[in-house]
């Protein structure tokens, strides 16, 4: 088929751990991403119950980890989000399949530096350490919230966690950030120099400019918030007052003097906002591609799509304030703030539209990727549709630090990321393992998922305009949110049964590893070079040729093509459409 | 092996025509640095946002006198020839001659040395006077004047001034023992562990360079791991690409010098 132009054939490493712990193939990096984020989603998912159950029933004693105390629901909630944004929604799109598909999506043998690649891993590892440990040391885990917001978290003695815990927690996003900025690099380097001949810019997979522009999203984002971190750690340690006023804590001054707790919310959200895209672009990309393979059609509007993420990349990195109109910042400001954040707004829609626009007409296969790349669409529309309400500064002062904001976050970057990551799974696990996965289990997961992604999160919209309060766990003893209780205990039932729902999950997961059918090369009959290679590939990816491209990545349903799609690789020209 | 692998497929290092060009004409590892200063000058650009924010919001002290600007300036002149050199290391090694490469990067190192020490003498002086940060081990003698009051009134002014000066330190720091490894390879771990102990053990132990010099064993291991785990003779690209970090470092300081130190004096 292709014209190969032919590189030395490299033999892959022996010994075990050369081979699958220190690796530096790129494939088996992907994969420990990946089961590094599966465990850190569970842990999460773990904490997010403790405090679902905690809420209704604040007295309960549970088997294992006793009653838990309010201050003790701070630790969950902190945890909770910090495992979840970092650990999950940054390490499995990007370090996971990011990894594992990109150089073999623009025809590399590798990344541009394996060493660094390997060393970005297991510095994740490290972080990923470092925060559990936060657990178990005296005081437990901080109390801040995953902004860690001064001068709670800046001064040792203002709750249990904020000692220890609190420097580990620091410590460990820091490392986060290293590991963060080392991979950064890497993907980018490797898109830049890397593309195999005729992999031109506008041909590549959305899925590689998505994990592109995350990388310089990350790139440009961490490096900012290790510098905020390394201060935060001084005010803690070295008695410096960078984010802490004049402040006592239980009648004791702390010696701190003049700072700026506000300091700390313009470095965080110059990183943060940025941060929720870089968990959501590779989303954007994984659906596109399984809308377009699975619809049987071109994506609709290549172009409009690649424009519209770096858009969403470029704006990211001007909107941080809407986190901050809370704090007295001055109307003008403020109203700058808000006219960029809606702006975002437009390629968004943008997307959105173009991916129904892919669908429209198409030929759809439902096979579970595709359920999924769908209920992505799904929950970006109803997350995001709060965007612009929360972009007004006079609605926010109203609903910020409310269930509402919990529930704008939770749909579109929590939910809709991790829909993102399941496409991706269904999507490229034949490629990753060699078998496909259980069909009936895939979709009976999305179901019970979808549903109960609704279930929990839509009702939250409501709770915040009636008053419920961000972090803050003992409204059954509030009188005029006692109302909501029953509200409440659905919401925690519908979270246990799509908690338990994940096992199905797993089990389909590591079932179909060693029993699932075996998946042919190209399962799903897509274009893009991954599906060209061997499944799964051979340790240089393409057995010792680079291919030579000569297509756009989503031609389907070409006139005058032997069948309905045109791989990336086919020398052949056909008639223009 | 996956190095194996990269040799051939790094644009600049075989199998030509295999890929497309390189978006930006560079080889990976110009790239890969080029990408990382873009990074650092965030991470410094955060720490130089902190200043300014801390300098709007209060009132700022103009503490330094002659001396401080004296010593800073020659600090600077130091920095300026370092880069000097560092060109013509480069041009030495883009024409392939390793000896003259080898004297220019040692030159390099000795006028970046000379800065670290004048700037670690100067720091200590600051601290005996009471520019210091509460964490900091306390040298013997109260201090009092005008550099003690400050620390006392505007905390800001020593947290940042060592912040930053610290940072670009440390950036200092760890370029000296990259272009150490790049002009001596193994050579140049004896002498960078020769310096630590001596450092160590000279330095009296309520000085916080006492501390600080710790910095120069974990880049002693570091470059060991280095050495002996890629034992490789760079080229002239490894040198090309240690010249962007250093004049990179060298830049940073252009920033902070007349941010940190000229803003900060009063002529009287
Ligand atoms: C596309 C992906 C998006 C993601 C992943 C995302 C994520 C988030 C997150 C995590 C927060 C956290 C708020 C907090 O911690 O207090 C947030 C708040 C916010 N989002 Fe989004 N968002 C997205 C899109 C949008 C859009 C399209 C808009 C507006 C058009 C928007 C407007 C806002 C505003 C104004 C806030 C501040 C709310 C507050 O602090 O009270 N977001 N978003
Ligand atoms: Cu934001």
């Amino acid at each position: 088929m292709a014209t190969p132009v032919s590189v030395h054939a490299h033999a892959a490493p022996q010994g075990f751990i050369r081979k699958y712990i220190f690796s530096l193939d790129h494939k088996v990096i992907g994969i420990q991403y990946f089961f590094l984020a599966l465990t850190a989603v569970f842990v999460g998912m773990f904490l997010s119950l403790l405090m679902r159950i905690h809420m209704i029933w604040p007295t309960a004693v549970l088997p294992i980890v006793g009653e838990i105390k309010p201050e003790q629901y701070l630790s969950l909630l902190t945890m909770h989000g910090t495992i979840m944004v970092f650990f999950v929604l940054t390490t499995a799109p990007q370090g996971g399949f990011g990894n594992y598909v990109l150089p073999i999506q623009i025809g590399a043998p590798d990344m541009a530096f394996p060493v660094l690649n390997m060393l970005s891993f297991w510095t994740t590892f490290v972080g990923f350490i470092v925060i559990i440990a936060a657990f178990f040391v005296t005081g437990g885990a901080p109390l801040h919230g995953w902004t860690g917001y001064p001068p709670l978290s800046a001064v040792q003695s203002a709750g249990p966690g904020e000692g220890l815990g609190a420097d580990l927690w620091i410590t460990s996003i820091a490392i986060f950030c290293i590991a963060s900025l080392m991979g950064a690099l890497n993907f980018i380097t490797t898109t830049l120099d890397l593309r195999a001949k005729g992999m031109s810019l506008m041909r590549m997979p959305l899925t590689v400019w998505s994990w592109f522009i995350t990388a310089i999203l990350g790139l440009l984002a961490f490096g900012v918030l290790l510098s905020a971190g390394i201060l935060l750690l001084l005010d803690r340690n070295m008695g410096t007052s960078f984010y802490v006023p004049l402040i006592n804590v239980n009648g004791v001054m702390m010696g701190h003097k003049g700072g700026s707790p506000l300091l700390w919310q313009h470095l965080f959200w110059f990183f943060g906002h940025p941060e929720v895209y870089i968990a959501i672009l590779p989303g954007m990309g994984v659906t596109s591609q399984v809308l377009s393979t699975f619809s049987r059609k071109p994506i609709f509007g290549y172009k409009a799509m690649v424009y519209a993420m770096l858009a969403i990349g470029f704006f990211g990195f001007m909107v941080w304030g809407h986190h901050m109109f809370m704090s007295g910042m001055s109307p003008y400001s403020a109203f700058a703030f808000s006219i960029l954040t809606m702006c975002i707004g437009v390629p968004s829609a943008i997307k959105t539209f173009n991916w129904l626009g892919t669908m429209w007409k198409g030929h759809i296969r439902f096979d579970t990727p595709m359920l999924y790349a769908i209920g992505f669409v799904s929950l970006f529309v109803s997350g995001g549709l709060s965007g612009p309400f929360l972009a007004q500064p006079v609605l926010d002062i109203q609903l910020h630090d409310t269930y509402f904001v919990v529930g704008h976050f939770h749909l579109i970057m929590g939910v809709a990321a991790i829909f993102g990551i399941f496409a991706a799974t269904y999507y490229w696990f034949p490629k990753m393992f060699g078998r496909m996965m259980n069909e009936t289990w895939g979709r009976i997961h999305f179901f019970i998922t979808l549903a109960g992604t609704y279930a929990i999160f839509m009702p939250m919209h409501y709770l915040g305009m009636a008053g419920q309060t961000r972090r803050y766990s003992q409204f059954t003893e509030v009188a005029y949110q006692t109302k909501l209780i029953p509200l409440q205990t659905f919401m925690t039932y519908a979270a246990i049964i799509t908690i338990a729902a994940q096992f199905i999950f797993v089990i389909n997961l590591f079932w179909s590893m060693f029993k699932g059918p075996k998946a042919s090369d190209n399962p799903w009959e897509a274009t893009t070079l991954e599906w060209t290679t061997t499944t799964p590939p051979p340790h240089d990816n393409f057995g010792g040729v680079t291919p030579v491209v000569h297509h756009g990545p989503y031609e389907y349903g070409v006139p005058g093509a032997p069948r309905d799609y045109v791989m990336q690789n086919d020398p052949a020209t056909y008639a223009a459409h | 092996m996956a190095d194996a692998t990269l040799e051939h497929a790094a644009v600049g290092h075989g199998a030509p025509g295999a890929y497309e060009a390189p978006l930006f004409g560079a080889y990976s590892k110009k790239v890969g640095m080029w990408l990382f200063l873009a990074s650092d000058s965030l991470t410094f650009g955060a720490l130089l946002f902190a200043f300014s924010y801390n300098r709007i919001y209060t009132d700022w002290p103009t503490p330094f006198h002659v001396a401080s600007i004296t010593n800073a300036t020659i600090m600077t002149a130091c920095l300026l020839s370092s880069s000097l050199t560092m060109v013509l290391g480069v041009f030495a090694a883009q024409r392939g001659d390793r000896a003259w490469t080898r004297n220019w990067l040692l030159a390099t190192m000795a006028f970046g040395t000379a800065f670290i020490v004048l700037h670690g003498m100067e720091w200590t002086k600051l601290i005996g006077e009471g520019l210091a940060l509460p964490g900091f081990p306390r040298p013997a003698g109260a201090a009092t004047g005008e550099l003690a009051e400050v620390s006392k009134n505007t905390p800001q002014f020593a947290a940042t001034f060592f912040g930053l000066t610290a940072m670009h330190m440390l950036h200092v720091t760890i370029g000296v023992i990259y272009l150490g490894v790049v002009a001596l390879r193994k050579l140049f771990l004896p002498i960078l562990g020769a310096i630590w102990l001596a450092g160590f053990l000279l330095i009296p132990s309520d000085n916080v360079f006492h501390y600080g010099i710790h910095v120069l064993l974990i880049g002693l291991v570091l470059a060991t791991v280095i050495l002996f785990l890629k034992p490789k003779d760079y080229d002239a690209h490894d040198v090309e690409v240690s010249g962007l970090y250093w004049h990179f470092v060298d830049l940073v300081w252009m920033f902070i010098f007349p941010l940190v130190y000229l803003m900060s004096t009063r002529i009287s």
